[in-house]
């Protein structure tokens, strides 16, 4: 073996490795540059998130593998390591204002969130159970940090305790499930799971479902989404805006390709527990939702509700059904990235509000913001002709096409009571008196939301390409 | 035919114009006058526009006609439109009553006048498309996208409950709707397209039917709205504004009886066969329940909106009876309902404009001072009646003709509704209009200004020459309705060969 072939064959890995070394690179400048550095380093964690994404979109095309099949990137794994990176860098791109503001503009902010964005795309590669435990870990740990990042906070630093101990139950759980499938099947590649888990033994199962139930606590569907709406509010609403788009790409991500490439001769053993989560995260995020008073709160359940739908298109197992969840997986990052820019600018006298009557009159003192966020949750709400209703679209498609009426029937029928929260906020916003007015928007944030806004609005005219670019990953992974 | 898009135009002109209206700037009053004035010249040209469609519209084809078709999502789903006999008066009722809208808001809405108008000009694009739209996916889009400007002018600038009835209207709506969405998409899956004019020829298997024929009912019976899901309209209709109760009235209601009339009826004939007792039951005790419930009212707009309910029960009698006369007159009194009810609306309006109140007790004796007002709002009623000689009686003779045919009961049950709806509309008149005029607050009021004979005047000619001159609309749709019953009466029999083919098989 001569080296340039060896080098070569670290090409599928590349992203990782830009992301990996810059993050160390980044890490010596904070160092040594101190707290003075943190908003270059803001800067070039984004250059160096947009870097990985080129790389991604340079590497050519078909299936590659690295590390003895342990690691592989197919149009599947790019397009969503492509969100991934997207979800990331906004978020980024969201915070710092916010840090400045508050006085604790952190260099390790941007860095933690590369490292975690790291494990994500060796999560989405991952083709084998050691691969995968150890990208959720990258990707864990720093997230565990990040939640408690604002150390003199007892709201934060509960979020971070609360989601480390939790967390870490899950992968607890999910290794158990992992080395319970290993040893029913003699093997950790998911190509030899396969081919080994033709008779789907009752250990096997087993396994299985203690390997979903770490995942379901990743993705936060019901029953294991306890921790996502302390999480969500404890945390600074910047992490809580990361948290709600990049992890859940990486998530859905390996529950998909666990379920799909690893287990393709159990589908109906699998099916009914995706299918019952599913139906749990659509009526719970419906209902507790409206109860609720702070926004993030409300976000955090509304989170539990869309990926409920999104496991509904993982429910169908087929390829169309794959496409669906990756197309609701764009759109759903999008809005949600949209409607954190709008969360992130309600501040009043220096101060962060986060309940939901803040936002009254808003229509009146801000129309522009107030029209996107409305336009945003219409959209969350799936009503067409905006983005969030082609999301709902396929998924629904693809799970009628596998004859899951029950389950399409429950889950539109939770989306008209998911509309009722948004629409109540919408009422909030353009039909009661307005308040003082916020503070004007930084000028990130006003980008993130046009572009989100704009998107979420116009995704209508031109939907061929997304679902063009879906429908090729879906197919690489079967 | 024509070289350019004519419907593509038509729809999304006043789009066009709400993007205008939304880079409109200015101080307070210019603002306003200028939106307003945007708004007028965008519906009228685009009422003009729809006029050529009248103009090289050939009635005697049952085709689909001005077609345009561009892909658009994933090869399978296209952008088509077309219209046909059926869809086109409802397209020219909607450009006829937008500028008509847009002149009765002049003055009575002076908060945030710019998003009121881009609100209107929106939901016009939409309404139009709805019609428009050969393709399920997109006709879907253009169907539920109404309900969200619908919801913010309920809710923005409607009356004291609006919070109440935006989130019942919209919820309502919805609920129904998203059970049509899972029946288009296991259409699709049957037939591989979501093309109207191909599955319009793709036979269905008789249990997609049944089940397919129930969620779009679910849809188009709440928009209808139907009895016992009519409890939102009442709501919404009295806290809209005027226009908005007009819109609402004149042609959101009007989609539910399209949809029967485009869906249920020709794509799944056996199950709107098994379903018609239903529809017949549910309709004669909308027409003389809500008949009768429109009697006690308070409020002259929720006795309207559950006379609109009764008078929308003779269209779904009418449409499922699946003859000639029924569907004629179904669509008929769909158009002649549109104009009379919007303006009844309208005519509220111009009594609530001045007195801010819809409570039939704070008026009387308004003939005295207000004559035009008095021989205006008299013609309304009398066709709301269906006295012989307004467009209401033609529709409902006709569907009452096409129902008896199918069924006498149902036929007979429904003519008492006519009595019923001259009770109460008479009733309504007498109270409002004749009588001494006692009351202190009335005696200073005034009679219809210009702008208000301009909205009123055109509806009034409308409603009494179609009433002695039907020809136009039934002429229109004549060759479409042909094509309708045939395709309907061969489905049938094709279904009944084929059962009475497999009894000899048994036997």
């Amino acid at each position: 073996m001569n080296e340039t072939f060896a080098v070569r064959e670290l090409y599928p890995v590349l992203p990782e490795i830009v992301l990996a070394v810059g993050a160390m690179v980044l890490l010596m400048v904070g160092a040594f540059r101190g707290e003075r550095a943190a908003t270059p380093i803001n800067w070039l964690a984004i250059l160096l998130l947009i870097v990985a994404g080129g790389v991604i979109v340079w590497l050519p095309v078909e299936r590659l593998e690295a590390f003895d099949g342990s690691f592989v990137l197919e149009p599947f794994a790019r397009f969503l390591k492509l969100l991934a990176l997207l979800g990331s860098a906004t978020a980024i791109l969201m915070s710092f204002n916010y840090f400045e503001r508050e006085q604790q503009n952190r260099f390790e902010y941007p860095i933690l969130i590369l490292l975690s964005t790291t494990g994500m795309l060796m999560l989405i590669s991952a083709a084998d159970l050691i691969a995968l435990y150890l990208g959720l870990e990258l990707m864990s740990l720093a997230l565990y940090v990040v939640a408690a990042i604002n150390r003199d906070s007892v709201r934060s630093t509960e979020a971070g305790l609360k989601y480390f101990v939790l967390g870490a139950l899950s992968s607890g759980m999910l290794l158990y499930g992992a080395s319970l499938v290993y040893g029913f099947t003699g093997t950790i590649s998911f190509d030899g799971i396969a081919k080994a888990s033709t008779s789907g033994s009752i250990g096997l199962i087993f396994g299985l479902v203690f390997l979903f139930a770490g995942f379901c606590f990743k993705v936060s569907a019901v029953p294991f989404h306890m921790w996502t709406p302390d999480v969500y509010e404890g945390a600074p609403t910047p992490v809580t805006a990361f948290f709600a788009a990049a992890p859940k790409v990486a998530g859905i991500a390996m529950f998909i390709r666990v379920a799909i490439e690893a287990f393709p001769e159990i589908v109906p053993q699998w099916q009914q527990i995706v299918v019952f989560v599913s139906i749990a995260s659509m009526v719970l995020g419906a209902f507790a939702a409206i109860g609720q008073r702070n926004i993030k709160r409300l976000m955090a359940y509304s989170s539990i509700g869309h990926m409920g739908f999104a496991l509904v298109g993982l429910a169908a197992g087929t390829s169309e059904g794959v496409q669906g969840v990756l197309v609701y997986m764009a759109i759903y990052v999008a809005m949600t990235l949209g409607t954190f820019a709008c969360i992130l600018s309600m501040r009043r006298d220096g101060q962060m509000v986060e309940d939901i009557a803040d936002l009254a009159g808003l229509a009146r003192t801000n129309p522009a913001m107030a029209f996107f966020l409305a336009m945003l949750l219409f959209s969350l709400a799936g009503i067409p002709p905006l983005a969030g209703f082609f999301a709902k679209f396929y998924v629904f498609l693809a799970a009628i096409k596998a004859g899951l009426f029950a389950l399409a029937v429950i889950g539109v029928l939770a989306s008209v009571v998911g509309a009722y929260y948004y629409l109540a906020i919408i009422k909030i916003m353009y039909f009661d008196e307005p308040l003082r007015p916020f503070e004007p928007m930084p000028y990130q944030l006003k980008a993130v939301l046009a572009v989100s806004g704009l998107f979420n609005l116009l995704f209508f005219v031109y939907p061929g390409p997304l679902v063009e670019a879906a429908n090729a990953a879906a197919k690489s992974l079967f | 035919m024509l070289s350019w898009p004519i419907l593509s135009v038509t729809t999304f002109l006043p789009l066009v114009g709400a993007l205008f209206i939304m880079m409109l700037s200015g101080e307070g009053e210019v603002e306003k006058r200028n939106a307003r004035w945007v708004a007028l010249w965008t519906t009228l040209i685009t009422f003009a526009v729809s006029l050529v469609l009248v103009w090289r519209f050939d009635a005697g084809s049952a085709e689909f006609q001005f077609v345009e078709r561009r892909p658009w999502i994933a090869g399978t789903i296209n952008y088509h439109m077309g219209v046909d006999g059926i869809s086109l008066p409802f397209v020219i009722l909607t450009t006829a009553l937008m500028p008509l809208c847009i002149i009765a808001s002049w003055g009575a809405i002076q908060q945030r006048v710019k998003e009121y108008m881009i609100a209107f000009l929106v939901l016009e694009t939409l309404m139009v498309g709805t019609f428009c739209a050969l393709d399920l996916v997109l006709f879907y889009l253009f169907f539920e996208g109404g309900l969200i400007p619908m919801f913010l002018i309920i809710g923005v600038w409607g009356g004291p409950r609006r919070v109440y009835a935006s989130f019942k209207f919209f919820l309502y709506t919805l609920l129904g709707s998203v059970l049509m969405l899972l029946a288009i998409m296991a259409m699709y899956w049957d037939a591989g397209t979501t093309d109207i004019p191909t599955l319009l020829k793709h036979g269905f298997p008789a249990h997609l039917q049944t089940w397919a024929w129930l969620a779009f009912f679910a849809s188009f019976a709440v928009k209808m709205p139907m009895w016992p899901v009519h409890t939102w309209l009442p709501d919404a209709h009295v806290e809209a504004p005027t226009a908005g109760s007009v819109i609402l009235a004149a042609i959101l209601l009007k989609m539910g009886g399209y949809g029967f009339l485009r869906f249920s009826l020709p794509m799944f004939p056996l199950a709107s066969q098994d379903f018609a007792p239903l529809i017949f039951t549910l309709s004669v005790i909308a027409i003389v329940y809500t008949s009768l419930v429109a009697l006690v009212q308070e409020d002259m707009k929720k006795l309207i909106a559950y006379s609109s309910v009764a008078h929308m029960g003779f269209v779904t009698m009418g449409i499922f009876a699946a003859t000639t006369q029924g569907i004629a007159g179904g669509i008929f009194q769909m158009v002649s309902h549109g104009i009379v009810s919007g303006a009844l609306f309208l005519s509220v309006g111009v009594v609530y404009d001045r007195l801010h109140t819809r409570e039939i007790s704070a008026y009387g004796g308004l003939v005295n001072r207000m004559p035009l007002y008095a021989a205006a709002f008299m013609v309304f009623t009398l066709a709301n009646v269906g006295l012989p000689g307004t467009s209401g009686f033609v529709g409902e003779f006709l569907t009452l003709i096409g129902t008896f045919k199918v069924s006498i009961w149902t036929a007979t049950a429904a003519t008492l509704g006519v009595i019923l709806s001259a009770a109460y509309a008479l009733w309504l008149y007498r109270k409002v209009v004749l009588g001494a005029l006692v009351k202190p607050k009335l005696a200073a009021i005034k009679d219809l200004d210009y702008r208000e004979l301009i909205t009123l005047g055109p509806l009034a000619i409308l409603t009494i020459l179609f009433g002695v001159f039907p020809k136009p609309i039934i002429d229109m749709s004549a060759g479409s309705i042909a094509h309708l019953i045939t395709q309907y009466q061969t489905a049938l029999g094709a279904a009944k060969t084929a059962a009475s083919a497999a009894a000899m098989l048994v036997k």
